[in-house]
């Protein structure tokens, strides 16, 4: 796969999310179209309530859209059940929150190794990945620290472990610095940067820094609902990425 | 996979130690009280039915109606007459009959004076024998009252203990019973029933004689005929009294029994007794299910982000639903295992102050296997069904409300 030849991998098409409260109707996503290619680092931008943390829902299958369709690798996710969502989701995305979102009673290492508790696979399997992707984000020294033992940066990178332990070809990352100071956040940066380089996984970042942004071969603005435009860019990352033996 | 979901649930559990404690009390108190109320409701069911067992079942009681538990206790009643007793005495299919009266009577000794019960017994030795083997008395030390004896008594074990008169009182003393004196000849065994270890018996004439009876009679004990049939004989004495009461077929002012019939009376007013106890306990195991079921609610509550992102992280609902169940399983087994524990532990207590306080043999606490699984089960199931509905609201919860909640 070059970075020429573009294999769609999620699909978006004329995706709304609308909102009912009461009387009033607040379409938040307002026709939404957009494709992710395979293997792509993609980064959606856009100011506050510009509806990027719920266009994330629907592409991780957090969410069903009010209307609109999502294709994942061609395959209509919009029919799937509450469970088969589940399913979807455990195996091929990954997941990064702003607010870490780990669970305060499990240990670093139990919290990385819980979406394998949902896909059975057996325990020492489990402990191993655990234990390797800890070590990967350079926590092996920490591996039964509780989160509340953990500063913000290391949090993160356990949730970052997390994301990976069922091996996701899609990483999804909601503000995944915005809770950090720079250093923590540049080193949480980077270790997206290796996943989309290095791992060849496709990582979805949303944020409001522009900067940020900058580094990913793409960039969809988001303004108001919509998919303003999409810049694409050539960035150092980008073109750093040698075409691998087919 | 369900023991990565046992772990996580002790782990919530574990944190939340206070809230978990009080809710593991709930259950715990609920089936403590089954456990003992059961095991203590069937040991007594058990004594009982022993000692009408040890009756036999050829002997009839025949009392004055209303009359049969305190026989010469109430002033008004009528009574069983000395000429009663001779026409069961000559009812075909009685070989042996007696009668037997008692009262309460002041009873002196050491200067102190304190009512106990008198009871006048034949002094026949097949009468007495026929009349100790229903009430179950049965000598210790001395003789048993003979013909002839007039200012002799036997007096039961209790008085034996200094704490009734101040002094023990035993064979060879003098006391004074409603201002005559008479002198112990004979100690019975102990009974374990305190009325009776603290009773005082003396020949039946000079019982009518003191207590101007004139021929009143308490209760008279009949013994059938081997091969006859107690029902059919006791019909024969009923139609010989109406006769010479002068009664109409309906109205009899007197009730004859077999001990199977006593035992039946006793053993039905002791389920009453039990259902009732079990309906307390069961009130309480009651009260701490919806105590389970409180704390689950506050747990899926408090745990709504962390469900979202199990959610999140590929949790189906079957994922949610176990793990929540399992946590209100455990409240439920392990608050019954505590439970079944201290509720044998109370039974058995009880159990020590009966065997304390009235003899051994009395009370046998019954704990079988079949109770505590079945309790243990119970309360598993219990707990279980406490989560149920708040498990299925977290299982029902959406991934995206889940991680929004603040
Ligand atoms: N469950 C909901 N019910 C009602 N309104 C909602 C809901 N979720 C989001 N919204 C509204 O949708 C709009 C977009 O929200 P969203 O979280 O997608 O914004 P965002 O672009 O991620 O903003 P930020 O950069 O602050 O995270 C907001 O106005 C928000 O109030
Ligand atoms: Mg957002």
């Amino acid at each position: 796969m070059t970075a020429q030849s573009l294999v769609p991998l999620i699909q978006l098409h004329d995706v709304w999310k609308t909102y009912v409260m009461g009387e009033e109707k607040l379409d938040v996503l307002r026709g939404v179209t957009l494709t992710i290619n395979k293997g792509e680092f993609v980064a959606i931008l856009g100011p506050s309530g510009s509806g990027k943390s719920t266009l994330m829902n629907q592409l991780g299958l957090l969410d069903v859209p009010t209307k609109g369709k999502i294709t994942l690798e061609g395959r209509d996710l919009t029919t799937l059940s509450e469970n088969e969502m589940a399913l979807v989701r455990g195996k091929t995305i990954g997941f990064i929150f702003q607010q870490f979102n780990l669970i305060p009673t499990l240990t670093a290492v139990e919290n990385v190794m819980l979406p394998t508790l949902f896909q059975g696979i057996a325990e020492e399997e489990r402990v191993v990945r655990g234990r390797k992707l800890l070590t990967m984000v350079g926590l092996d020294h920490r591996m039964d620290h509780k989160p509340g033992q953990l500063s913000g940066g290391q949090q993160q990178r356990v949730a970052i472990a997390r994301s990976l332990v069922n091996d996701p070809s899609i990483i999804l990352a909601d503000e995944p610095t915005g809770n950090l100071d720079s250093i923590s956040g540049a080193q949480i940066f980077e270790m997206l940067i290796h996943l989309h380089r290095d791992e060849h996984k496709t990582v979805i970042l949303i944020t409001h820094d522009e900067e940020l942004a900058h580094h990913a071969q793409r960039i969809a603005y988001m303004k108001d609902g919509r998919v303003d435009r999409i810049e694409e860019k050539a960035t150092k990352n980008s073109s750093r990425k040698r075409p691998r033996a087919e | 996979m369900l023991k990565d979901f046992f772990k996580l649930s002790l782990q919530e559990i574990r944190h939340r130690r206070m809230r978990s404690y009080l809710t593991l009390t709930g259950i715990i108190i609920g089936i403590a009280a089954v456990v003992s109320l059961i095991s203590l409701g069937q040991g007594l069911q058990n004594a009982i039915a022993g000692q009408f067992a040890s009756l036999g079942n050829d002997k009839l009681f025949i009392s004055a109606k209303g009359n049969s538990f305190n026989p010469g206790l109430s002033i008004d009643a009528v009574w069983i007459m000395d000429k009663d007793l001779e026409i069961v005495r000559r009812t075909s299919g009685v070989t042996l009959a007696t009668g037997f009266v008692t009262t309460t009577a002041a009873i002196e000794y050491n200067d102190q004076a304190r009512y106990f019960m008198v009871y006048g017994e034949s002094t026949d030795p097949d009468e007495r024998a026929l009349l100790g083997e229903s009430n179950n008395y049965k000598l210790a030390s001395g003789r048993v009252l003979d013909k002839g004896d007039t200012h002799k008594v036997t007096i039961g074990s209790a008085y034996q203990d200094e704490t009734l008169f101040g002094k023990s009182i035993g064979l060879g003393n003098t006391i004074i019973v409603k201002g005559i004196q008479f002198k112990v000849v004979g100690i019975m065994e102990k009974t374990g029933s305190p009325p009776d270890d603290q009773a005082v018996g003396m020949p039946i004439d000079t019982y009518e004689e003191l207590f101007e009876t004139n021929g009143a009679l308490g209760m008279i004990v009949a013994q059938t005929q081997v091969g006859e049939d107690p029902v059919e004989v006791a019909s024969e004495i009923t139609t010989a009294l109406r006769h010479s009461r002068n009664l109409k077929e309906g109205n009899e002012d007197f009730t004859i029994q077999t001990p199977q019939e006593m035992a039946a009376i006793f053993s039905s007013i002791l389920d009453i007794v039990q259902i009732v106890l079990l309906g307390i306990a069961g009130i309480s195991l009651l009260v701490g299910g919806v105590n389970v079921m409180n704390t689950m609610y506050t747990s899926v509550l408090e745990r709504t982000r962390t469900i979202g992102l199990m959610k999140a992280v590929g949790a189906q609902k079957h994922h949610i639903l176990t793990l929540f169940l399992i946590e209100s399983g455990i409240y439920g087994l392990v608050g019954g295992i505590i439970g079944v524990g201290i509720g044998v532990g109370i039974a058995k207590l009880v159990e020590l102050v009966f065997i304390l306080v009235t003899g051994p043999s009395f009370l046998s606490v019954e704990i079988s296997w079949v109770l505590i699984f079945g309790t243990l089960l119970f309360s598993f199931v219990v707990g279980c069904i406490s989560g149920v509905a708040p498990a299925l609201r977290a299982a029902k919860l959406h991934p995206v409300d889940g991680l929004r909640y603040e």
